[in-house]
C-alpha cells in the first residue's frame, strides 16, 4: 500500500531541466561569538524540488533560511539565487530578489496590529500597486482560500489559533508568487492534527506551483511527506543529503541514532 | 578569569587565622567598560541614522504610513500636552503674581507669562511628554515586532524597514512637535488668562495685546521651531532601541524604558545647547 510518502515522491519529482540550481549554497560558513554554526554547508535545490533540512535543535537549520533570505550575512561562502551570490548585495537590491522568495517564519511573525486580510494584503500594497484596491482584495481572498482560512479575513492574529496563523503566514508568503519558497518549522508547535493538514496543504501548493522550496524541521514525519530529498545537519556541517531510502540504508552512527529516536 | 580583584581579610587571633574573601570590582575596569559601551551606542546609532537616512530619502516613500504616523504622534498626544501646558501655566500664573506683586511690578504680569510659557516652559514641556508618550510607545512597539520576528518579516518581504518603521516614525516627530508646542502655548496662555482673570478682571485681548507688546517674531519662532530637534531626538532614539531590542519581554521592557529615560536626557541637553544658537542668532 503506497504511504503518504510514496505519493509525495510521485507527485513532486523534481522537473526535468537543465538542472541549474534556482537556489545554491556553497561552502558557506557561519559564527556567532566564537560559537561555529554552519561549517562548509552546501545545497543546491532546483524548480519544482522540495529540501527537507533536518537536524537536532541548534544544528543551525533557522540560520540556514535566514542565510538564504539575506537576513544574516555568511562569514565566507556564497548563496547563489538564480546564479546571482546575494551574499554582497545591498537592501534595495536585495529586495529585487527577496519578491521571488516566500518565508514562513516559525511562529508566522504576522503583524499583530494588522488583520488576517490585511496581513495577506501587506506585501501586494508594496510591491503590486498596479492592482487596484478590488483586485487586491479578490487576490487576498483567494490565497485564504487556499490555505483554508476565508472565514477570519477580519480576524487579528491573537484571535485565532498557532495553527491558524502558520497558514495566514503561508498565504502571505505566496502572495507574490514566489520561485522560491522557505518554510521554517512549519509544524513546530502543532498537534498531530493540524501537523497533517498544514503538510497536505505544503503538498498541495507544491503541485499545483511547483516552486523550489526548504524545509527546515526537526519532524522526520513531515520531511518524509513533503520533501524530495532530506539532508541532515550535524555540528555544522551535512553528515547526509539523499531520499529518506538513502537516509534508512546509511551506516552513519548519527544517522541511525536521529532515525531510531524519530 | 575573574573580573574581580579578590582581597583577602585575615582573622585577628594569631592561632585561629579566618580568611575571607570580598571581592570588589576594578574601578578602572568598570571604567573603561563603561566607555566602551558609551562609544559603542554613539556608533551604532550613527550607523543606523545613516541607514534610514539613505532609506528615507529614496523612494518608493511610505505615505500612507507617515500618515498614519502622524495620527498616532500628533492627535494622541495633543490633549496632554494641551492639558499639561494648562496646568504649568496656572502654577507660573500664581507664582508671578505673587513675585511680581513683591517688586511692584504686577503691570509685567502678561508680558511674564508669555514669554515664560512660549520660550521656555511651553517647548521644554512638551519635549518632555512627548519623550514619554511616545518615545515609550515607538520603543515598544519597535521592540515587541523585533522579539516577535515581525520586522524580519518586513524586510524578508522586500520592504525596507529603515524606510516603513524608523524614517515615517522619525519624520512624524518631526512634524508634530511644533506643531503640539503651539497647541501646549495657546492652551496655556488661554488658561493664564483664566487664573489671572479670576482674581483680576482683564479682557483676553487686553491680556494678549499686553503680552506680546514690543515682541518680535524672533522672539517666538525659533523657540518654537527648535522643537523639531526634540521631535528628531526622540524618534531616533526611541526607534534606535526599538529595532536594536533582544530578549524578550524583559528586552521590550528595556527598550521602552531606555527610550524615555536617554530621550528625555537628550532632549533637555538639546535645549541648553539650542537656547544658547538662539540667543546668538537671533539677539
Amino acid at each position: 500500500m503506497a504511504t503518504a510518502y510514496d505519493i509525495a515522491m510521485k507527485h513532486t519529482e523534481p522537473e526535468k531541466d537543465s538542472g541549474a540550481p534556482v537556489v545554491a549554497v556553497e561552502d558557506v560558513r557561519k559564527s556567532f561569538a566564537d560559537h561555529m554554526v554552519l561549517d562548509g554547508i552546501n545545497l543546491r535545490v532546483t524548480r519544482g524540488e522540495t529540501l527537507a533540512v533536518l537536524g537536532r535543535s541548534g544544528t543551525g537549520k533557522s540560520v540556514l533560511l535566514r542565510l538564504i533570505i539575506g537576513l544574516e550575512k555568511p562569514d565566507s561562502g556564497s548563496i547563489r539565487i538564480h546564479d546571482q551570490d546575494i551574499a554582497g548585495l545591498p537592501m534595495d537590491r536585495l529586495g529585487e530578489i527577496r519578491k521571488k522568495m516566500g518565508f514562513l517564519f516559525q511562529h508566522a511573525a504576522l503583524y499583530d496590529s494588522l488583520t488576517v486580510a490585511e496581513n495577506v494584503a501587506f506585501p501586494l500594497e508594496h510591491h503590486r500597486r498596479d492592482m487596484s484596491r478590488s483586485e487586491r482584495a479578490d487576490r487576498v481572498k483567494q490565497l485564504l482560500a487556499e490555505v483554508g482560512m476565508e472565514g477570519d479575513v477580519d480576524k487579528m492574529p491573537s484571535d485565532i489559533s498557532g495553527g491558524m496563523q502558520k497558514r495566514v503566514g503561508l498565504a502571505r508568503a505566496l502572495a507574490l508568487e514566489p520561485e522560491i519558497l522557505l518554510l521554517d518549522e512549519p509544524t513546530a508547535g502543532l498537534d498531530p492534527i493540524s501537523s497533517g493538514e498544514i503538510d497536505d496543504l505544503i503538498l498541495k501548493l507544491q503541485r499545483e506551483r511547483r516552486m523550489a522550496s526548504i524545509v527546515v524541521t526537526h519532524d522526520l514525519h513531515s520531511a518524509k511527506t513533503i520533501a524530495n530529498r532530506l539532508a541532515l545537519l550535524d555540528q555544522g556541517k551535512v553528515v547526509i543529503e539523499g531520499s529518506f531510502e538513502d537516509l534508512q540504508q546509511s551506516n552513519i552512527a548519527f544517522v541511525k541514532e536521529f532515525l531510531k529516536q524519530s | 578569569m575573574s573580573d574581580h580583584k579578590q582581597i583577602v581579610v585575615a582573622g585577628i587571633h594569631p592561632l585561629i587565622p579566618v580568611q575571607r574573601s570580598v571581592s570588589i570590582p576594578s574601578a578602572l575596569e568598570f571604567v573603561g567598560r563603561m566607555t566602551n559601551r558609551f562609544f559603542e551606542w554613539f556608533g551604532e546609532i550613527g550607523i543606523f541614522s545613516w541607514n534610514v537616512l539613505k532609506a528615507g530619502l529614496t523612494p518608493p516613500y511610505e505615505w500612507r504610513e507617515l500618515v498614519r504616523q502622524l495620527d498616532e504622534v500628533g492627535s494622541m498626544s495633543l490633549p496632554l500636552v494641551a492639558a499639561a501646558g494648562a496646568a504649568i501655566s496656572v502654577v507660573i500664573s500664581m507664582e508671578a503674581r505673587y513675585s511680581l506683586s513683591r517688586f511692584g511690578a504686577k503691570s509685567m504680569f502678561p508680558t511674564t507669562l508669555v514669554y515664560s510659557v512660549i520660550q521656555v516652559m511651553g517647548p521644554i514641556m512638551t519635549g518632555l511628554i512627548v519623550s514619554g508618550r511616545v518615545g515609550a510607545g515607538i520603543g515598544a512597539e519597535l521592540a515587541s515586532m523585533k522579539v516577535t520576528e515581525q520586522i524580519d518579516a518586513v524586510e524578508a518581504s522586500a520592504i525596507n524597514p529603515y524606510r516603513l518603521l524608523a524614517a515615517t516614525r522619525i519624520l512624524a516627530c518631526i512634524l508634530m512637535l511644533p506643531l503640539l508646542t503651539l497647541a501646549a502655548d495657546a492652551s496655556g496662555l488661554l488658561m493664564g488668562w483664566l487664573a489671572q482673570a479670576m482674581v483680576e478682571p482683564l479682557s483676553f485681548h487686553q491680556f494678549i495685546a499686553s503680552g506680546f507688546k514690543g515682541s518680535k517674531l524672533s522672539d517666538f519662532l525659533p523657540p518654537t521651531f527648535k522643537t523639531a530637534v526634540y521631535g528628531l531626538i526622540i524618534g531616533l532614539i526611541a526607534c534606535f532601541q526599538g529595532m536594536r531590542t533582544r530578549g524578550g519581554a524583559e528586552g521590550v521592557g528595556r527598550a521602552a524604558t531606555n527610550s524615555v529615560v536617554l530621550a528625555s536626557l537628550f532632549v533637555i541637553l538639546a535645549d541648553v545647547v539650542l537656547v544658547k544658537f538662539i540667543l546668538v542668532v537671533f539677539p
